[in-house]
Formats: C-alpha cells, sequence, structure tokens
C-alpha cells in the first residue's frame, strides 16, 4: 500500500516538473517584446473594440498611438476627451480635444409619412432587403426597416420603434462609434456635432435625390429640393445637391431659419427649449 | 390592388417541415411498440403515455417559463422523445422512472442546450444512461408484466446478452449457455421476449427503418455502417474463439443495436451532416459497443457508444466536408 | 437512350408546366413603350437618342459603353418622348427610353418573311459582328452578351458548344414552346455558333419532362452531323450552366473559373434562336417569348413580346391581375425575381410572369435548425448552407471564405429543402457578394 502511494507521489511530481519546464521554455520562446506603455494606454481605454477610432481594437490603437509619438490623428471616440487626456498624460502628450458627435438617422420616413407599396417577406435585415429591391416604398434612399444598425451597435444606443419602422438614438447612449454609420446600405445614418447645451442640431432628415415632385409623393415629409433654407441661411451652411439639401454643422449657428422655411418640415431642430419645428408647421 | 409581396428568390418551399419529419418519426417507430404492448400489454401503453406527458410537459414549462418564448411543443419533437425513451425501458418499470428520465431528457439533455437541434446528446439516449446509473436494478428488472392476451408464460425475460454474460463469468461455453437457453437467431429475428420495451422484434424495427428510408427522413449509412462494423468486428473475435465470443449475427439482434441504430444513432441533431462523417461515425459506435460488450462491464453498450459519438460530432461537422463541386 | 444528370445535390420540384400546351401568340403593340439601357450584364448602354426624335422599329437606340456591354434597338416605331431615369421592375433607377408608338415602321435591312435561310454564307468574324449589333444577350438569365462569350480568350479553346433546353424552372414553358414551333431556327442558330466557336460537337440538352420537344429536335437535328439530343433526367438546377456541363460532359468547371475552362460554351435555346434571326435575317434582339402563367391566372399563355412592354400591360391583355395572386415574379419561381414594380418594363431576358397565391409563396415562420442536413444534400455545389447561414448571421467572412461561400450559384435548393423553413439564401446571397468583394480588394491589392 505504501509502495503505491509514494509511487504515485513520485510519478506525479515528475510529471509535474517536467510539464513546468516545458511550459517555461515554450513561453520563453514565444514571449513577445513589446513597448509597456501600450499596456498601460489600452488599460485606459473603453475597451469595446468597436473599431470607431479607426483601429482594428482597442490594442492597435494603443499601439498606433505609442508608436505615433503624437496624438494627432487619434481619437477615442468612445472615452472622448476624458479618456484621451489620460492616454495623453501617460505618453507625456498633447491630446486633441474634439466635440462630441452623435449618429444622426436622415429619414424620417416613418409608417404615417412614407407609404408602403409592397410588402416584403424574408429574413429582415437592410442588408438583405437591399439585395434584393429599392425598399418597400416608393422611396429608394430612406430607411429600409430592417435594423441591421440596431444589431450592430454595441452600446444599446440604437432601438428600432416598432411604430414608426425607423431606428431611434440615444444621444446618451451613443458613442458615436460610427458602427451604424459604416453598416447602413442606404447610408443614411450620418456622425454630426452634438451640438451644446442637451445636444442642440439641426439637419436635414431626408436623403433622397429624387425630384420635388416623386419624393414628396413617396414621402410627406421629404426634402424636395427646393432650396428655400439654403436662401433663408445667413452663414451659407446649407448646399443644395441633386434635389437634397445638406446642413453643413461646421458652419452651422444654430439659428433655425431654415426650419421655419421648410414647406415638408424635412430639417429638424431638436433639443430646443422651444418646439420651433411644430410652430413653423 | 393588393400590395405585391417581395421576397428573395426561391418563391417556392417543399411540403417539409419539421412536424412531418417528427410525425413520419412516430409512424416508424409504430411497428415495434404495437408488436411490445400485444407482448406486454397495459404497461407498455401506460409507460409510453407517461414518457410522452411528461417530456412535452417540460418542455412546455420550459419555454414558457424560463426561455419566454414561443412553445416548440407543436411540432412533435417532444413527443419522439417521449416514445423513444419508453421504448428503451424494461416493461415492467414504474411509470414515475420513466417520468424521471423524461425530465432529464428535456430538461437538461435537450433544452438547456437551447432546444430542437441544439443539444449535443441524443436526449432519450442520455434519459436513459441517466436511468441506468441511477437506477440500475429497476432498469435490469426483466420481469414480464401481464400481456394483453394471454398469461405470463415466462417470469423473467432477461435479455439475451446479460444471460451470456453472466453464462460465460460462470466459465460456462457459448454453446452450453445456447442450448440453455434456447438462442436461435430466427427466433430473435422475429420475437425475442427479453430486453426493452422496443427491441422485442427486430422485423418491426426493420421495417419502420425501411419506412423512414422509402421516405428520405434518414439516410442508410449510419445505421449501415453500426451493423457492418459490429458484424465484422465480432465475426473477426468469433473465429477466433467461438467459445468465448458471441457469434455476429447474435450480436446484431441483441442489446437494442437494432433499436439504438435505427432511431437513436440517426437523430438529425446528434449526427453528422455529410456522408463521409456519417460513415465514420457509425464505424465509430460500432467499435465502441463491441468494445463495450467483448471487454467491458456491461453487457450491451450501445447506449454509452453513441453517446461518447454524440460528442465526436461538432468535430466531424468541422474536419470532415461533403466533397464539394469542382475540386 | 441514356438519361444522364448531373453529380451532387439537387431538388425536384412540381414541374407545374401548366402553360405548356398554349402556342405562342404576339401580344398587341402597348401604346407606350420604355426600353432600359441595361438590359444585359455589364455597364449600362448610353442613349443616342433624345426626346422628340423618331425611331423605327430596330433602330439602335443605344450603344454599347463598354467591352461587356451591348446595343439597344427600338422595339417599335414612333416618337422619343423621354430619356431618364425610371424605376425598372425592383425599384432601381435605371435610364430608360421612353417611345410613344405610331405604326409599325421596320428598318428595311430587316428580313421579315417567315422564310427559313439555311445557308450560313457569313465567316467567323462577320458572325460576331453581326450579333454584336443585333444586340444578342444571353436569354437564360444571367444576360451575357453573346458576342463575348463565343470568343474565348486567347489560349483557351472550346471542344463543345451546349444548347440549354432543360428549363428546370417549374412553371416556365417558353423556352419548351420555341422548341416546338421553332426547332429548326434554333438548330440553325446552333450551327452558326457551331462555326463562330469553331467547335465539332453541339448538344441539345432536355429534360426527359418534354418529350415532344426532344422528339421534335430529335427530328430536326438528324440532317445535322455533329448535332445531337441528349435528354437528362429531370432534376432541377439541370438549367446552372455548371451543372449542364457537369450533366453533358461529366467534366466539373472548376471553383472560381468559367465554364470555357472546362471547354465548353453554353447558350440557351432562345439565345440560338436570337442570334439565328441576328445573323440569317438581321432582326436584332427586340422580342422575346414569354410566359403568363401561374394556378390562379385567369389565362396561361406564352406570348411573343417586344422588349419595353409595361408588364401592366401584359397582365391587362391575359385577363387582367390575377385576384389571388400576392407575388409575381419575373422569371421562375427557384431563381426568378420579385417584381414590386407593375409600371416597369420587360427586358430582353424577362422569361416570364409567375403569379403565385399567399399559400403558394408566402414564407413560413421560421424554426431552430434541426440540422437534418436536408440543406447539404441539397447544394449542387456541395457546400453547406447552415454553416454558411449561421456564420453570415455572426459576420465572420474569414470562414465563409474557408467554406467556398462565393461558390454558391445562389439557385435556392437550400431554402426550398429546408424544413424550419430557415431563409438560408436571403443571407447566404448577401454575405456571398461581400465575401467576394473583400476577395477582388485583396486580389487587385496583391497585384499592385
Amino acid at each position: 500500500m505504501l509502495t503505491i502511494i509514494i509511487w504515485t507521489v513520485v510519478v506525479l511530481t515528475l510529471l509535474g516538473a517536467l510539464l513546468a519546464l516545458v511550459l517555461y521554455f515554450v513561453a520563453s520562446k514565444f514571449k513577445v517584446e513589446e513597448d509597456p506603455r501600450i499596456g498601460e494606454v489600452e488599460a485606459l481605454l473603453p475597451g469595446a473594440n468597436c473599431g470607431g477610432c479607426g483601429h482594428a481594437g482597442c490594442h492597435a490603437f494603443a499601439q498606433s498611438c505609442v508608436e505615433a509619438g503624437t496624438l494627432e490623428g487619434h481619437f477615442c471616440p468612445v472615452g472622448g476627451n476624458k479618456v484621451m487626456k489620460a492616454v495623453a498624460g501617460v505618453l507625456g502628450l498633447e491630446a486633441q480635444d474634439q466635440a462630441p458627435m452623435v449618429a444622426v438617422l436622415r429619414c424620417n420616413g416613418g409608417c404615417g409619412n412614407r407609404e408602403k407599396t409592397t410588402e416584403y417577406d424574408g429574413y429582415k435585415s437592410c442588408k438583405v432587403i437591399n439585395t434584393l429591391y429599392a425598399g418597400e416604398t416608393a422611396c429608394s434612399f430612406g430607411c429600409l426597416g430592417g435594423g441591421d444598425c440596431e444589431r450592430v451597435c454595441q452600446f444599446g444606443a440604437l432601438k428600432m420603434n416598432p411604430e414608426t419602422g425607423l431606428p431611434e438614438i440615444d444621444q446618451e447612449l451613443c458613442t458615436a462609434c460610427g458602427a451604424c454609420v459604416r453598416e447602413c446600405p442606404k447610408h443614411i445614418l450620418e456622425l454630426r456635432l452634438k451640438g451644446p447645451k442637451e445636444g442642440r442640431r439641426v439637419y436635414v432628415a431626408c436623403a433622397s435625390n429624387d425630384k420635388g415632385g416623386v419624393a414628396r409623393k413617396a414621402c410627406k415629409v421629404a426634402c424636395i429640393g427646393c432650396g428655400k433654407c439654403a436662401k433663408a441661411c445667413p452663414f451659407g451652411a446649407i448646399t443644395v445637391e441633386n434635389n437634397l439639401a445638406y446642413i453643413d454643422f461646421a458652419k452651422c449657428k444654430l439659428c433655425r431659419k431654415c426650419v421655419a422655411e421648410c414647406p415638408t418640415g424635412a430639417i429638424h431642430a431638436v433639443n430646443f427649449p422651444v418646439p420651433v419645428k411644430t410652430e413653423a408647421i | 390592388m393588393n400590395k405585391l409581396t417581395v421576397s428573395l428568390s426561391p418563391h417556392i418551399h417543399s411540403a417539409d417541415s419539421t412536424r412531418k419529419i417528427m410525425r413520419d418519426v412516430l409512424i416508424a417507430m409504430a411497428p415495434a411498440w404495437l408488436v411490445s404492448v400485444w407482448f406486454f400489454g397495459i404497461s407498455v401503453i401506460i409507460l409510453t403515455v407517461a414518457g410522452v406527458a411528461a417530456c412535452m410537459l417540460t418542455e412546455w414549462l420550459i419555454t414558457r417559463f424560463m426561455m419566454k418564448r414561443k412553445s416548440t411543443v407543436s411540432d412533435l419533437s417532444a413527443v419522439v422523445t417521449g416514445v423513444l425513451l419508453a421504448l428503451n425501458l424494461p416493461p415492467s418499470s414504474p411509470w414515475w422512472l420513466i417520468v424521471i428520465g423524461s425530465i432529464f431528457s428535456i430538461g437538461v439533455v435537450k433544452m438547456s442546450f437551447g432546444g430542437l437541434g441544439q443539444n449535443i446528446f441524443n436526449p432519450a439516449i442520455a434519459g436513459r444512461v441517466f436511468l441506468l446509473i441511477s437506477f440500475p436494478t429497476l432498469m435490469t428488472d426483466w420481469t414480464r408484466p401481464a400481456p394483453l392476451i394471454g398469461s405470463v408464460d415466462a417470469v423473467s425475460g432477461a435479455t439475451p446478452l446479460a444471460v451470456v454474460n453472466e453464462g460465460l463469468a460462470k466459465g460456462l461455453t457459448l454453446d452450453q449457455i445456447f442450448t440453455q437457453n434456447d438462442f436461435s437467431s430466427l427466433e430473435m429475428l422475429f420475437v425475442r421476449i427479453g430486453g426493452s420495451i422496443g427491441e422485442v422484434s427486430a422485423i418491426a424495427l426493420i421495417l419502420g427503418f425501411v419506412y423512414l428510408l422509402v421516405r428520405k427522413v434518414v439516410k442508410p449509412h449510419i445505421p449501415l455502417a453500426i451493423l457492418c462494423t459490429i458484424f465484422v468486428f465480432s465475426g473477426i473475435f468469433w473465429l477466433i474463439d467461438p467459445q468465448q465470443y458471441t457469434n455476429p449475427l447474435f450480436n446484431l439482434l441483441t442489446g437494442g443495436v437494432l433499436l439504438g441504430s435505427f432511431f437513436m444513432a440517426t437523430d438529425y441533431a446528434t449526427s453528422p451532416m455529410g456522408k463521409t462523417a456519417m460513415v465514420i461515425y457509425g464505424i465509430g459506435i460500432g467499435l465502441i459497443t463491441m468494445i463495450i460488450r467483448y471487454f467491458g462491464s456491461y453487457p450491451e453498450g450501445i447506449s454509452f457508444a453513441i453517446l461518447i459519438m454524440n460528442s465526436v460530432v461538432p468535430l466531424l461537422n468541422k474536419y470532415v466536408k461533403p466533397r464539394k463541386f469542382g475540386r | 437512350m441514356r438519361k444522364r444528370t448531373f453529380s451532387i445535390g439537387g431538388v425536384h420540384p412540381n414541374d407545374h408546366k401548366i402553360a405548356r400546351d398554349c402556342a405562342i401568340e404576339d401580344l398587341p403593340l402597348a401604346p407606350i413603350f420604355s426600353v432600359s439601357m441595361s438590359q444585359h450584364l455589364g455597364a449600362p448602354a448610353n442613349p443616342v437618342v433624345a426626346a422628340g426624335d423618331k425611331v423605327r422599329t430596330g433602330q439602335i437606340i443605344g450603344e454599347p459603353s463598354g467591352f461587356i456591354s451591348a446595343y439597344v434597338h427600338s422595339p417599335v416605331s414612333g416618337t422619343v418622348k423621354s430619356v431618364a431615369p425610371r424605376a425598372n421592375l425592383l425599384g432601381h433607377k435605371i435610364v430608360h427610353v421612353d417611345i410613344e408608338v405610331e405604326g409599325d415602321e421596320w428598318m428595311e435591312d430587316i428580313d421579315r418573311t417567315p422564310d427559313i435561310v439555311r445557308e450560313i454564307t457569313l465567316d467567323r468574324e462577320q458572325i460576331l459582328d453581326r450579333i454584336k449589333k443585333c444586340g444578342v444577350v444571353g436569354l437564360g438569365g444571367a444576360t451575357f452578351p453573346t458576342h463575348v462569350k463565343l470568343s474565348p480568350p486567347p489560349g483557351k479553346k472550346a471542344d463543345v458548344l451546349i444548347l440549354n433546353g432543360a428549363e428546370c424552372e417549374p412553371y416556365l414553358t417558353s423556352d419548351y414552346r420555341i422548341m416546338l414551333e421553332r426547332g429548326e431556327e434554333i438548330v440553325i442558330g446552333a450551327e452558326i455558333m457551331k462555326k463562330a466557336l469553331e467547335v465539332d460537337r453541339v448538344v441539345i440538352g432536355i429534360e426527359e419532362n418534354k418529350p415532344e420537344a426532344i422528339e421534335n429536335m430529335l427530328r430536326i437535328t438528324a440532317s445535322h452531323p455533329g448535332i445531337e439530343v441528349m435528354a437528362l433526367k429531370k432534376r432541377y438546377p439541370q438549367g446552372g450552366e455548371k451543372q449542364l456541363i457537369n450533366a453533358v460532359t461529366g467534366r466539373q468547371v472548376p471553383s472560381m473559373k468559367l465554364p470555357i475552362d472546362a471547354g465548353a460554351v453554353v447558350q440557351n435555346v432562345g439565345t440560338s434562336l436570337a442570334v439565328y434571326e441576328a445573323v440569317q435575317k438581321n432582326k436584332p434582339l427586340i422580342d422575346n417569348v414569354l410566359t403568363v402563367t401561374g394556378e390562379c391566372c385567369p389565362q396561361q399563355r406564352n406570348l411573343r413580346v417586344r422588349v419595353g412592354t409595361p408588364l401592366s400591360f401584359i397582365l391587362e391583355q391575359s385577363g387582367g391581375m390575377p385576384k389571388d395572386a400576392v407575388k409575381i415574379i419575373s422569371g421562375g419561381p427557384m431563381m426568378g425575381w420579385a417584381i414590386s414594380n407593375l409600371e416597369a418594363t420587360t427586358v430582353k431576358s424577362t422569361s416570364s410572369l409567375l403569379c403565385l397565391t399567399a399559400e403558394q409563396t408566402l414564407r413560413k415562420e421560421e424554426g431552430n435548425c434541426i440540422r437534418c442536413g436536408k440543406c447539404v444534400d441539397a447544394c449542387p455545389m456541395g457546400l453547406e448552407p447552415y454553416l454558411l447561414n449561421r456564420l453570415a448571421r455572426a459576420r465572420k467572412l474569414d470562414e465563409l471564405e474557408e467554406n467556398a461561400i462565393y461558390d454558391c450559384i445562389e439557385c435556392g435548393c437550400c431554402l426550398y429543402s429546408c424544413p424550419a423553413n430557415i431563409p438560408l439564401l436571403d443571407t447566404i446571397r448577401v454575405y456571398k457578394r461581400e465575401v467576394l468583394a473583400i476577395m477582388k480588394n485583396r486580389a487587385s491589392a496583391t497585384a499592385k
């Protein structure tokens, strides 16, 4: 009996020692030399690996920050200025402040505004619908309602509203990582300045390049490219191209003159204290 | 005009559905079940009803209250599990035994992996093995209950494999065991009372399997691979020493090999998809079954063999791919 | 006669060829025609007419804008109303030439007599030029410009021309009808393509569910050495290019390669007829035969329709929009496209208007994958659709490529056979395109 115990102990000890040796050699052979600052920077990052910074993940971003030697062109939209400042502290560099951005849907063609002309029957995904045809309504530019943006959002900031069939963006949760912008096959999600105070911003909620009449027939709240807003804008922030107005958020001073001019209510002004939009209509 | 519907192609669909497939499996199990009702009487009906009811109820409760989604009971897969489990029990089992088995089969083996199609192990087999380990006496009590017609003519109906194992342990030769117990292949092919509910008649099982083949519910690859492997493996040993190792035909017809290979090894979710992978899977089951029989302490072994091979299926699916066109 | 078929996969849908006994009729001209400039694979044609121009039937109104592109001709005579983008049958905006019909005045150089011209007088170059000038494209569905397909790239040589008369899609009968009614012209078209390709062997593959067509083509080809008729087993997708080559020659087109790499060129029987008309009669491709069918349709019809006819006009002329129809498909039920816009017009390859009822076509509720492997058995390319669908939903592009998603021919066998009604092909199709785009980018990046 005793011999069995002794043998067991001996064999197991030897086995353990042998395996420890193997592990040691493997670990030393495959050891990767890395700048320790990369790990430090990575620890500061949110770790969402969302790709919003334009790198493959947080580690790649940290590596790029360290290797570039400057923080120019490096910005983590999820962490924002606070995290970038911390990163700058670790690396002894200057952080470049950026105004917070938010994803904005350039379409307001919900069920009440844009009548369905066909019925889609199949796997509910914008990519699939887009492969098939122009969409359930007569507008071939607007939201397909398949919810691909909701699926890619890692932060739960996008929710499909079952009543309108459009996604809604929670500006508190949105980190402007841009995953939804990249996913949308119609390219109607855009990253815009979040805006001052509670997030005041003005934008055209339409992406239709159809001629005015066609666009209007397909959707009550379409931009018809009439150009009234561009004329009304004192800052030259609005351009009309391909029957569609676009407000440059860098130039826009949030005066909201265009909102009052828009005949279809396609221009949205959000988070202002008085709901100007309803007055205009 | 009504709105036109738009979808990607194809625009038509075959008449197949999960429910229809499950119904075909139930139909295929009917002959074997009816034969045992004939021989074992009302107790088979009670066990089956108890098994099916317990399986369906468990699945319904789990989908309804734990997974909070639409119940999947109507696809009949739980019914198949219930019936299969009943076919795998001794006819004298008490009703609560199958209820415990069913709850384990559905609750632990099937639903905890996500339900139909997601499970790694065949629920009925796992349920049977669970019962075999938990209630070894009940699961090897082969007392015959009263048949539907006539009276009991034998008190015990121990399985031939158990008899052989016991005999060999006592130092008897196979010739002696066979003559003492009057095992003939012909009898085993048609009706042999001894074993679980489902394995009374080999012919009834074969009939059901032919139905599955005709309806294209299953492909013959897995069962044939199992049967051939068992035949060849036991054939080799039998030729070496016919007094210690049972003959191939005896091995095929006993110990639930037919029931297991026809109805349980072919279970979709727990068997490989490609034909080559199916053959490998079948050979694996055959080999493990025979190794358990000849060298293990359990007289049969197909249940364990199927469970072990179930765990290999994901690997088979990953590494043994079907032949692609143009390469 | 031995019957052959392709080696892997396939399904057997009911053939529903309920319009098979309806002879081809000419559809009257609609008042306004709208001719798409993108009726072929490749770059859209450039319109060469403007609003107000008078055009005659057969006049060129669009010129090719690239190597893979095709001429477009006016199907009618009249005045051009506009040249503008217009929604096609899928709602995509494509440049169309709208023509208001005035009479039916044809270009003089088109031979409109019913006589069959048997002697082939043109040489190879002239034949290819004539096919190109007449805007002939593949009518089997892919609409690949025929003159390009008949000029194999240097160094590659076909040894067999296969005429596709399989018509394996359920419901469709247009190819069947032309094989019965225009068999001789098809065979002459085959002779022309045989000369252009310089091959010795032509095989006309026809599925066995069309015995009359097989008999008719056998009778006609008896006097044409080098052209044979091969009866094939009924099995979908026999009419797929790769599957047909496999069935007829036993060869398999290698993955990511073209049929010419297996020494074969496949042309549809309808294309052969168009080649005959182009080369022997100088008639451009301005009409084709389409089937109006479906159990819910008031009339089953096989119609010769000029390109650019509004779809709604065809339905009106065939007894009106069927009451129970929820889906109208251009093409067959397995690979056709559901029409979202009935104001759209026909193109060269519109082979049918198939009306299906809710019961026949609507997708059923998706269930759990039971891993039955029916999709794997059905896939004619030997892929694993269940796996591709799972990987596609998880966006695992690398693994999709490893599992050869790019080999998918989008035949629909997987979705057709899935007992759990999982929309396998919906996702596979989308991610196949993504993977192909990535592979293309990578190839061009490594080339640099």
